[in-house]
């Protein structure tokens, strides 16, 4: 069993209310930070941990809170990144419908370490249930006096406010975020300045996910040394992982960082196998916006090593063979996928989730989409699948936010790795109608075991 | 698109703004406009739609120009610019909840409502449409039922037959 350090309790019936939280040790993080710690000292701390943002950059999450810039006089912000709608990711929601006080209470450690007197929770307005579940939350940890003024009567005030998104992926992107929490449409803007310089109104602010916050109570609680411990490399501690598509157990996992991907897709303790029995075609490690791999590039290097559940071994080979851990968004695709029907519907994600600041993105989303909707529908041509990659390259790096190499990176992979699925369906339109062109060369290296043959 | 032609006064009643003056409290002085998107969503819950003169309000109230609110309205995708079916069924249309049979389950509301994507049943009841990742991907098919955002997850053909028959019966009930 792997250590958990978020969801450990999560099975405890009452999780979610502070008095069973408190039970649990929670809060523990708080007293800690704010009657024993200096906010320089809890910042060292995660560094010393290696934690990297979980919201798919993977930026070190000391590094980018000793950034903060702290001129007199003038107010900082901590603004939690809950506008969770990567496609693939569903780890945010599930902590916070679970157990929002992990959330809250990395809030305050984080806030407290920042100088932050007043933090924001930007969540997509399409989880209303889970701002309800924050907003009592906070309401509990109000009246039990960690947050307010002069919290446990150390000095220290914070207010902690829940905001509603209005549907719009970009808003992920943390300057999007901050607009959108402006009262704007969520354009990016272009950096520099960073928000640690200059953000939310103006002012220096730090914007991280859900999942990085949370992780920063254990960090407190055990040190940031004993956090590296875990983990492999530089991709250290625990991470939530979505598991979705075609398995037998989807769901949010946590596992230490350099799990191998072979032992969670295939063991019971995880995702248990691939659904009705079927062998896997490829995988998307994390998220959508990650390259797609087939299924012998997923389990193993180009070299046959082993790949595991890290930073580094996910994007080993580059792009040419690897993909990116990224959200932690993984999608699993069973032998009966259609890669370009796939790669269409993301490409519609993107055109529709555009927010029309850039040329290449604006237009080339849409172009991408159209065309891999004529291929898909038995129009396209071989020249089309050159035209694909042509539009793909012009997006890629030419925007102002990565949402443009997030709708380019999903196309050039399908084509890199399935480019014999796209001609198939240029030269068998109407078969490509009725049936899909199955798991050809993209063996998975693992045998189909007899007894878990089911009819479908 | 802005249903511009749409005149009917609003009036916005003491517990909503009431609602407006708590949550412009949460914002610096000054900052009264991040209180934009909330304010829609109560906007929203309480008529159904951001009518042109609903917004009007909200602009007035926040002190700042309509372009500002429409701007924004139009922007984000929860905001409903045209009136809507009192339950609005809105499906996840993307990558991980197709892999798991949502196109089946469109299909299927569709066939059952007898109305096309966006358009309102007869009986003003009912609005269906597919909606972009919704951050449910393990728990696939899934749909959404605003304004409380109530979640149906792991969708059969069954569960949404089910499901449509007792927003029709709560309704006659009401």
């Amino acid at each position: 069993m792997g250590r958990k350090l978020l969801l450990e309790h999560i099975n405890v019936p009452g999780i979610n209310t502070l008095a069973v939280y408190r039970e649990k040790g929670g809060y523990r993080a708080v007293e800690k930070a704010l009657k024993t710690l200096t906010p320089e000292e809890i910042v060292e701390e995660v560094k010393k941990s290696g934690l990297r943002g979980r919201g798919g950059a993977g930026f070190p999450t000391g590094m980018k809170w000793s950034f903060l810039a702290k001129p007199e006089g003038v107010p900082r912000y901590l603004v939690c990144n809950a506008d969770e709608s990567e496609p693939g990711t569903f780890k945010d929601r599930y902590l916070m419908t679970h157990i929002p006080h992990a959330l809250i209470e990395g809030m305050i450690v984080s806030s407290f370490a920042l100088g932050a007197n007043t933090s924001y929770i930007y969540v997509r307005g399409e989880m209303m249930p889970q701002i309800r579940i924050l907003e009592r939350a906070i309401e509990e940890a109000k009246a039990a006096g960690f947050l307010g003024k002069n919290i446990l009567g150390t000095g220290y005030d914070l207010e902690l406010y829940v905001q509603p998104g209005g549907g719009a992926y970009i808003c992920g992107e943390e300057t999007a975020l901050l607009e959108s929490l402006e009262g704007k449409r969520g354009n990016p803007r272009i950096k520099p300045p960073f928000p640690a310089i200059a953000g939310l109104y103006g002012c220096p602010t730090v914007v991280n996910n859900v999942e990085s916050i949370a992780a920063v109570v254990p960090i407190v609680n055990d040190g940031g040394d004993e956090y590296a411990k875990i983990g492999i490399g530089r991709s250290t501690g625990t991470k939530l992982i979505s598991a979705s598509g075609n398995l037998v157990k989807p769901g949010v996992y946590e596992i230490e960082l350099g799990l191998p991907v072979e032992e969670f897709i295939y063991s019971d303790e995880y995702c248990g196998g691939i659904a009705n029995g079927k062998r896997l075609k490829a995988t998307v490690a994390g998220g959508s916006s990650v390259p797609v791999l087939p299924a012998n590039l997923t389990l193993k290097y180009a070299n046959g090593e082993p790949r595991l559940m890290s930073y580094e071994s996910l994007s080993e080979g580059g792009f040419a063979t690897g993909t990116m851990l990224g959200s932690g968004g993984f999608i699993a695709f069973d032998e009966d996928q259609c890669i370009v029907r796939n790669t269409w519907n993301f490409s519609r994600f993107y055109h529709h989730e555009s927010c029309g600041q850039c040329s290449p993105c604006r237009e080339g989303t849409g172009w991408m989409e159209k065309i891999l909707h004529k291929i898909e529908h038995g129009h396209g041509t071989m020249e089309d699948i050159d035209l694909l990659w042509d539009v793909q390259r012009k997006i890629e790096g030419n925007t102002i936010c990565p949402l443009g190499d997030a709708a380019a990176w999903p196309v050039a992979s399908a084509i890199r790795h399935f480019r014999d699925e796209f001609e198939w369906h240029v030269k068998e339109p109407m078969k490509s109608q009725s049936t899909n062109y199955g798991l050809a060369n993209y063996a998975n290296p693992i045998e189909k075991k007899p007894e878990e043959v089911k009819e479908a | 698109m802005l249903k511009v032609e749409e005149t009917q006064p609003v009036e916005f009643s003491s517990a909503l703004l009431a609602k407006f003056d708590e949550i412009v409290k949460r914002y610096p002085e000054g900052k009264q406009k991040s209180a934009l998107l909330p304010l829609l969503h109560l906007v929203q819950a309480e008529f159904g739609w951001t009518s042109v003169p609903a917004m009007d309000k909200v602009a007035e109230y926040l002190n700042i120009q309509s372009i500002e609110v429409y701007e924004v309205a139009s922007f984000y995708t929860m905001y409903f610019l045209q009136p809507k079916g009192k339950y609005v069924l809105e499906v996840c249309r993307t990558g991980p909840c197709c892999l798991v049979g949502a196109e089946k389950i469109m299909d299927h509301i569709e066939k059952k409502l007898g109305v096309k994507e966006g358009e309102v049943t007869q009986d003003g009841l009912f609005s269906w449409r597919g909606v972009e990742c919704l951050a449910a991907c393990g728990f696939g098919p899934v749909l959404q039922i605003g304004p409380e955002y109530t979640f149906y997850e792991n969708l059969t053909e069954q569960s949404v037959d089910q499901l449509i028959d007792d927003l029709k019966n709560k309704d006659l009930r009401q």
